[in-house]
Parts: C-alpha cells; structure tokens; sequence
C-alpha cells in the first residue's frame, strides 16, 4: 500500500476521482479533475502546482562533495557554481545511464542530488575513500513546483527571493510563506518554473499559501498526466519512457547512454575521472548506435488511413509511452529506430514523438516513417526528423529585466 | 501610390486575413487594407478600458479549419486555445443543469432533471457527431454552380453523394429533419426535460432572427457541432487573449510570408476597367493597383457598396438585395473588480466554463417574441464567459472580464429613443437579467462596453449587425452564400473575389471562406 505525502490533507480531497498512481512509494495524483486537459492549458496559460514530494534527494556533504559529485555524473561538478543547477546523467561502468536528475549546489561542499531510483548505496559506495556524507534526505524535504508563464507572479507574493533575478538552472535560500526553503528555477514542462522545497511540517501552509492566490493567477492544481504532456513538448527524457535505467535492465540490448539518448552536450570527456568515462571516450570515437530526436508527424496522411475505416481522424490527447516502429521506408522494409514517447501537443497543434534511431537517419529534416495502428492494420505515417525542444518559449529563460 | 500588387484584400477580418496569407505563401505580393485602427473584423480583441482586453464581438473557437491550422503553422503563430470546462445553466427557481465533459459526472446531474433523458443524451451525442461528420466534408468543397454544372462541380457532387450513401439511412432521416425543422422539435424528439431543450435550444438560435420553434432553426445547432479541438468533435474553446488572438496568428502567419497589412485604409471603391477590377480606391483618395482584388467584406458591402451596380447582373443585385441579415445579436463586455458570484453554483470553479441565461424553453420564445417587432428582449437569452478565469493576460490579477453574448436585439428599436437611448436600455436589460443570477455583479461593474446590432455594422462593418454576414439560414448556405451561381468565390467582375463569411462555408470563425476562395484564386498552384 503506497503510502501518502506531508500534502495529503490538502491534495486527498482535491483529487476529484481518486485518480492516483504510484511514485517511489508514494500516491501521487495523476489528474485532480475527470480530464487532464485543463490542467495542462493551465500550465501553459496560467501556471500548474504540482505535488512533487515522492522526489528521491539526497544531501552530499563534506570537504569532498564535490570530488564524489564529480566521479558520479557525468558533468563537471566543479563548474558548478553555489547556487546553480545542473541537469545530468549519471552511468555504470559501460556508460550506460542509470538515471537522469538535478544536481544543485547548495554551499561549497554541499549539493542535493534529485532522482528517480534509489541511489543511496550507489553513492556511498563511491564515496568510499572520500571525506564526504550522503544522506537520504527524500522525507525531509517536501517539494512542490509551480509551473507555468504566471508561476513567478504568484510566487513573488509569497517570497523575500528576487525572483526576476534568479536565473534558470539556479537556486536559492529564502522565505516562502513564512517558511525556510529553496527555490529552485527548474521543472519538467520546459516553461517558466520553480520548485519549492520545504520541510514537511511547512507543506500544507506553503500549498494553501499558493491555492489561496491561484484564481488570480488561473492557477490549478495539477497531475502527472498533464506534466506528461507538458513534458514531451519540452523534449524532456522520461525513465521507463525514453530510456530504462541501466540498474533496472540485466539486458545490454534495453540499456542506452548519453549519447543514444541525444545528451552529447552533457558528456564532458576532458574532466576529472567520473563512472563510465571510458567507455564513453569509446562510444564517442567508434559512434552510437542510438541518437534520440524529435519528430513531427505528417497527420494529413493519417487522416486518410483513418478515412479508409470510414473514422475521422483520432490523435492521442495525452502521453504514449510506449515503442513504436520507425522505418526509412513506408513498405517498412528498413527499420531504423522507436518512437519512445509521443503526444498531439495542444499547444503547439503537432502530433510530436520523442525517438530513438539510428544516428544516420536522424539528421533534422529527414523524412522517414513510423507505425500507426488502425484497426490492428499497420500503416506507415510519414514523420521529419526535428530538433527538440519541440516548445520552448522565451519566458522559460528570461531574467533580470526581461522577466518583469 | 502607384506601388502596384498581386493581390489586394480589403477587410483585414480574420477570412480576408486568411485569404491574404494564402496567396503570400504562394509567392504572391499582397496587401490587405482594413478600415479600422485593428485588425480582426468580429474576431478581435480590444483594449477598451486600460488594463482589461475584451474579446469585443465573438468569444469562442470551434469552427477554425484544422487544415488552416496546419497549413499556415497557427500554433507558432500564437494560436493557443483552451478548452472551455462546463456550462452551467441556472434554473429561474434556484435549481440548475449543468453540461459535465465527464460523462458519468454528466449522467448523473441529467438524472436529477430526468433518469430517460440521462440515457438518452449519449445516444443523441453520438447521433450528432454522425452528422456532424456527414455534413462536414461540405465545409472543404467548393459550392457547385447549380445553372451550369462543370466537370468539377459534378466531380465535388458525385464525392459527397458517395459520402451521403455510406451514412445509413438512419443518419440520413435524422439529417433531412435536422435540415428543415425548428430546433425544440428536433430536441423534444429526443428529450423531456424542458432545461435540457432550453441549454441545447439555445445553440439553434445564436446570431438568427429565429427562435426555437421557428422551422430551419435545427441546422443552426448542428453548425454548433461541427467544429473540433485538437481532434475532440465539437470542442469549443477559448483563445488565448480573446479572439482577436485568433486573427492576430493568421495576421502573424500572413507577414512571414512577405503579405503587407495597413490598418486604418476604408476603401470606398473597387476601380473596374471593362469589367475588369484593377485596382482599389481609398476613402482618402489614394489609388493602389492590383491583379486581383478580394473582398472579405459582406455581401452587401462587396457588391453593393464598393462596386457599382452597373457592373453586376440584375438578377445578383435583386439576390444580394434580398440577403437576409437581420441582426439578432448584442454583446456586452464587461470590467469587474473581481469575479462575480452566483449563489445558484454548486462549485464556485463553474465560472470557469460557460454560464448560459436559457433558464427555460418559454424563456426563450418569450425573449424572442420581446425582439421581433423591433426591439429586444426584456430578459434575454445570454452565453456568458469570464475568460480571465483561465487566461491571465487579459485584466490585472485579481480582476476579471466578462463576455456577454445576448440574444436577441434586433437592428432597430425606435421604441427606445435615439441610438445612444437605445444602447443604454439594451444595456441595462442584460446587466439587470444577469443581476437575477448574479447579485454582486452590478457592485463590481468598472467598466462596460455595450453593442447592438446597429453598433456591430456602424463599429465592424457587419450589415444590419449579423454576426454571421448573413443569416445562416438553409436557403443561404452552400450554393446560395450569398447568391446561385456566385458562390464558388468569384464576381461577374473579373479577378474581383470575395473571401468573407457571407460566402461558404459562412459564419463563425472558421477561416474557410478565406482558404477556399485562395484556392480558387490560385488555381492549380495551391
Ligand atoms: C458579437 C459576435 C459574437 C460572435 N461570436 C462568435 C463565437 O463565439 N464563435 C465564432 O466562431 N463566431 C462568432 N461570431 C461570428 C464570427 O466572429 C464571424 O463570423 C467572423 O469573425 C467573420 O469573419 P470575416 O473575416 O468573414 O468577416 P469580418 O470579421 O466581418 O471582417 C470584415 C472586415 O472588413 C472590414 N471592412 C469593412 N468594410 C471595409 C472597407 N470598405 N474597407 C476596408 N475594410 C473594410 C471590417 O472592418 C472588418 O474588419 C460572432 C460574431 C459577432 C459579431
């Protein structure tokens, strides 16, 4: 039995069908209304809050924390200034990716790592030799994210931070609400964002703090499906969606690295030793056999596969996350890669696939084909090969005196 | 001046709009002339009390072609609409229907009013959609000429027919009454409850001078159900800062592929050489020249006002003459200090989907009967939204905007004084009818817009304030819009066009009219 999160009080009632899922132990709402829709437009209009507490964090202190953060992901830790997030990978010894998170640095020898499988022994273990700590700080830290273009205008009610100022992919220390807490400039639906970390005991005044401004920001409680949606459109990776962690596979075959998983900008070969790193000095030589890009599906030729059943045109209003053939070829003769996730985006009116294929059919503006199954027929949709993000709107980034 | 063009639009309306983003991506040099300081025709969105945007005239999206969408890449453009959550209907004794997506949730509140009509309502939904879907490959065709049939008319005849053939002929009788009957007969055949006749009947009389038990008012509803979002069948949405976002995007669209839009440029005349349009005329004096000359005005303005009659055959001015308009419609916009309450809401968060003054199937024959002999409703018929429950960019934080579509107020009403007395009691009927429902609404007010039908024409150009260019009446649509034998977009004036929503597929913002007469425009390049 999942058991719930310090805002359960608040988002128990909210969730109007009893809609919930598992997230690392915990219930989590997949949508708090029958239908997701409104959720996600407010994520792209007004702003979404989400409950994001089951997050697994872990505290990494010491005089080496920044030596073990170093050997484990696979950016240079020691770039990372106090204050700033980045966004990384961490991998095996084959340089396949375990899982994929946040790295913030919170003083010089402290940094909270954010994930989604457990890796606590995984840490220690590494952090043998080293003067540094790791602590599971996951129920310690109660966390929600306020997603969307009104996010830092309700939020500014409710803070001391100067919020036009903190950049993204960077924190900071201050009060929210009458609390301790960091806010964080980062999320999962590529828009402008932050997440709120408290502790538990504050999380219901932090949640009502937010709920009791929301009407005058269009703000809505939302769920998992609608940050599933908002997340493809930003092009953002989804374990067991896009990728299997490579500590959840015995398989090599199900296992892909930063490379196949189009995160070449990440690997950074020239700093100290990190896990992996070998291998992936190989990989880069010799060539992936994956790379991970965006596709944009021709739905006027879907439409007349659908027109042969007699059906208009269906598009999928929410998330798949599922593998899905692509072929250089309609009479899919050539296989060349999955589709790893994909969804009609509302806001951007384009059916969009997040997919995984063979690097020399992945260049932008290919075409190539992927599966769509009509009454158990398979038929070949057209689709181009496009560079994620596929939604990427300049207030995602805007600071100092654009963001006022 | 004597810059001359490919192709000039007159009408920077959302289909002349379309019209002209079309022909520029094509390659053509085009520009489009609009008599106001806006653009947007009906589907604009203005700035009317600083700080509060109103989404003047039309308010929600369901029609727009999703062809459109792709082919002019609206999304990138700023096309971003919501899907509007439920619609709330109070009842005049305290009690109220409300319309769920959900469909359990939606059962179950039918129940409360009647457990058969509860049943019935998927049946009927899905009885609908068929029809919707048998009628909407019409809104992508070219209307025939019935007088003299071309190879391609009969080619678009023989497609639909084959069409028609596969619906069954159930589908097909429900078809040939839902054409021909009034819209609470239709519904009664279906429903007992007289609230869910009232919500539904209400869409059969939008922007006619009709009401629910006048004949041919059933195919209005059905126009209301041929639109979709994001694929979902008969969706209807709100734009992201009000229509005139909607407009804006095709605008957006239109410049990127080089078209040029001046605002503030009425043209009073279409220049005809031999019967040739050659070029436009501005009210100021100027002259501009162009291959092709298109119109996204209505009829009456097309062919009656920037054309002499001297150019058109007699039998086209006699139809145009006879176009029926009739404006049926008013709309009031309205500022507010903060969001309104309805103490009949069961949840306070209903503001954020429709709220419809439809409260029974007598109230709106009565508010019918009140309008026809010139004049408009004492309690009128309303579609109410509060587009800042969802969108925060139109008013301050905290505030709201209210849209307020009225029916009915007819285009005179001497009854009531000059045009300004008139306004001011149109006015005050909707707000004290709102009031009833609302009793905090009129504490809140900082500002209000208000427009009847003769404001409609006299502000947007709309001829009697139709809010469709021309009634949508079965005897004005497909091969009639606006005339037989002129509805494939073309005038007895060569290269003069028109592309406004007095043409197929009419009304609404749908951007049809603007694609298909592009097509024609362009021939084989499209
Ligand atoms: C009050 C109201 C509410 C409505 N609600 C909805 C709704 O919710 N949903 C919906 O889908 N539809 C709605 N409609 C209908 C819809 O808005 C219209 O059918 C549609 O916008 C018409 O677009 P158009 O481009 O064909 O013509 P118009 O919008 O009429 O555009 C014609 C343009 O031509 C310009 N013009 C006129 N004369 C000249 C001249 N001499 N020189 C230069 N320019 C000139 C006008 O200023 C105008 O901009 C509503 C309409 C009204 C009035």
């Amino acid at each position: 039995m999942p058991r719930v999160t310090p805002l359960h009080s608040r988002v128990g009632p909210l969730c109007q069908g009893s809609r919930w899922e598992e997230w690392s132990g915990f219930l989590t709402a997949t949508m708090y209304e029958l239908d997701h829709l409104h959720e996600y437009n407010a994520i792209r209009t007004g702003c979404g809050l989400f409950d994001v507490s089951p997050l697994l964090k872990y505290d990494i202190r010491g005089r080496d924390a920044v030596t073990l953060m170093n050997r484990v992901i696979v950016r240079d830790a020691k770039k990372c200034r106090i204050g700033q997030v980045l966004y990384t990978t961490w991998c095996d010894d084959d340089g396949k990716v375990i899982d994929d998170g946040t790295v913030s640095r919170l003083a010089d020898d402290h940094f909270r790592l954010t994930a989604a499988v457990p890796a606590l022994h995984w840490l220690q273990h590494n952090a043998i030799g080293l003067e540094a700590t790791v602590e599971d700080v996951s129920e310690q830290i109660a966390a929600v994210s306020i997603q969307g273009p009104t996010s830092r205008d309700l939020l500014a009610k409710l803070t001391n931070a100067d919020l036009p100022n903190l950049r993204f992919f960077h924190c900071t220390q201050a009060d929210v609400a009458g609390a301790d807490a960091w806010i964080s400039r980062t999320g999962y639906t590529g828009d402008l964002g932050y997440e709120v970390f408290v502790e538990p005991q504050n999380a219901v005044k932090l949640w009502d703090a937010m709920m009791e401004l929301g009407d005058s920001y269009q703000m809505r409680p939302a769920g998992t499906v609608a940050l599933d949606l908002a997340r493809v459109e930003a092009g953002l990776l989804l374990i067991d969606a896009d990728f299997i962690s490579a500590a959840q596979t015995m398989f090599d075959v199900q296992k892909t690295s930063p490379y196949d998983l189009g995160l070449a900008w990440m690997v950074d070969l020239e700093k100290d030793f990190f896990i992996g790193q070998r291998a992936l000095r190989e990989e880069k030589e010799k060539g992936s056999r994956w790379l991970t890009v965006g596709l944009e599906l021709d739905v006027t030729v879907m439409e007349k596969f659908y027109a042969e059943w007699g059906m208009p045109l269906h598009l999928p209003d929410r998330t798949w996350a599922e593998a899905v053939p692509v072929f250089a070829d309609a009479a899919q003769t050539k296989h060349i890669g999955r589709g790893t996730s994909g969804t009609w985006s509302p806001v951007l009116k384009k059916y969009v696939v997040i997919a995984r294929l063979r690097p020399e059919h992945a260049k932008p503006g290919n075409k190539i084909f992927i599966e769509e199954v009509i009454e158990a027929v398979s038929y070949s949709v057209p689709a181009t090969v496009v560079k994620m993000p596929f939604f990427d709107p300049p207030r995602k980034k805007a600071w100092g005196a654009e963001a006022k | 001046m004597t810059q001359t063009y490919d192709a000039i639009v007159v009408g920077g309306g959302h289909n002349g709009l379309t019209c002209a983003a079309y022909l520029a991506r094509a390659g053509r040099k085009v520009l489009v002339l609009e008599r106001r300081h806006v653009i947007g025709g009906a589907a604009v969105t203005e700035e009317i009390h600083p700080g509060y945007k109103f989404t003047v005239c039309s308010y929600v999206v369901s029609l727009l072609r999703p062809e459109v969408i792709r082919e002019l890449e609206l999304a990138k453009h700023g096309l971003q609409i919501h899907p509007l959550d439920h619609v709330f209907v109070p009842k005049e004794d305290g009690d109220h229907l409300i319309s769920y997506p959900d469909p359990a949730k939606a059962r179950d509140e039918l129940k409360r009013h009647s457990p058969r009509d509860a049943e019935m309502m998927p049946r009927f939904t899905e009885m609908m959609y068929k029809m919707a879907y048998a009628v909407k490959p019409i809104l992508g065709y070219v209307p025939p000429n019935p007088n003299s049939l071309s190879l391609r008319d009969l080619r678009t005849l023989r497609a639909f027919g084959k069409h028609l053939n596969g619906l069954g002929k159930q589908t097909f009788h429900e078809l040939t009454k839902i054409m021909t009957m009034s819209v609470d007969d239709f519904l009664a055949e279906y429903f007992e409850s007289d609230i869910v006749r009232s919500m539904m009947g209400l869409s059969g009389i939008i922007g006619t001078m009709l009401g629910v038990k006048s004949p041919g008012t059933a195919y209005v509803l059905l126009h209301h159900f041929m639109g979709e979002l994001d694929g979902a069948f008969t969706a209807w949405g709100a734009q992201k800062g009000g229509t005139g976002g909607v407009s804006e995007a095709i605008a957006s669209a239109a410049r990127s592929h080089g078209a040029e839009i001046r605002v503030e440029a009425p043209v009073s005349q279409i220049i005809v050489r031999n019967g040739t349009a050659v070029g436009v005329a501005l009210e100021n004096g100027d002259e501009i020249y162009a291959r092709t000359i298109v119109s996204g005005c209505d009829p009456k303005v097309t062919f009656r006002k920037l054309v002499e009659e001297k150019e058109l055959p007699p039998e086209l001015v006699t139809a145009i003459d006879k176009f029926k308009y009739r404006g049926s419609s008013g709309k009031v916009n309205l500022a507010l200090d903060a969001a309104p309450i309805f103490p009949g809401m069961p949840d306070p968060s209903l503001i954020k989907g429709s709220i419809d003054i439809c409260p029974s199937v007598d109230y709106i024959e009565q508010a019918y009967d009140d309008a026809k002999y010139d004049g408009f409703s004492k309690r009128p018929c309303m579609e109410v939204e509060i587009p800042t429950t969802i969108d925060p960019t139109m008013a301050p934080p905290g505030k709201h905007v209210v849209s307020i579509f009225v029916q009915y107020a007819s285009y005179n009403m001497p009854e009531y004084g000059d045009r300004d007395q008139q306004r001011e009691a149109f006015g005050n009927a909707v707000i004290d009818t709102l009031s009833e429902f609302s009793p905090n609404l009129k504490d809140l007010i900082l500002h209000k817009q208000v427009l009847t039908p003769w404001d409609m024409e006299d502000k947007i150009g709309l001829t009697e304030g139709n809010i469709f260019q021309g009634e949508l009446t079965l005897d004005q649509l497909f091969c009639f819009r606006p005339a037989i034998g002129w509805a494939d977009y073309r005038t007895p004036i060569r290269n003069y066009f028109q592309c406004g929503s007095g043409t197929h597929p009419g009304g609404g913002i749908t951007a049809g009219p603007g694609r298909l007469a592009a097509r024609e425009i362009l021939g084989e390049e499209f």
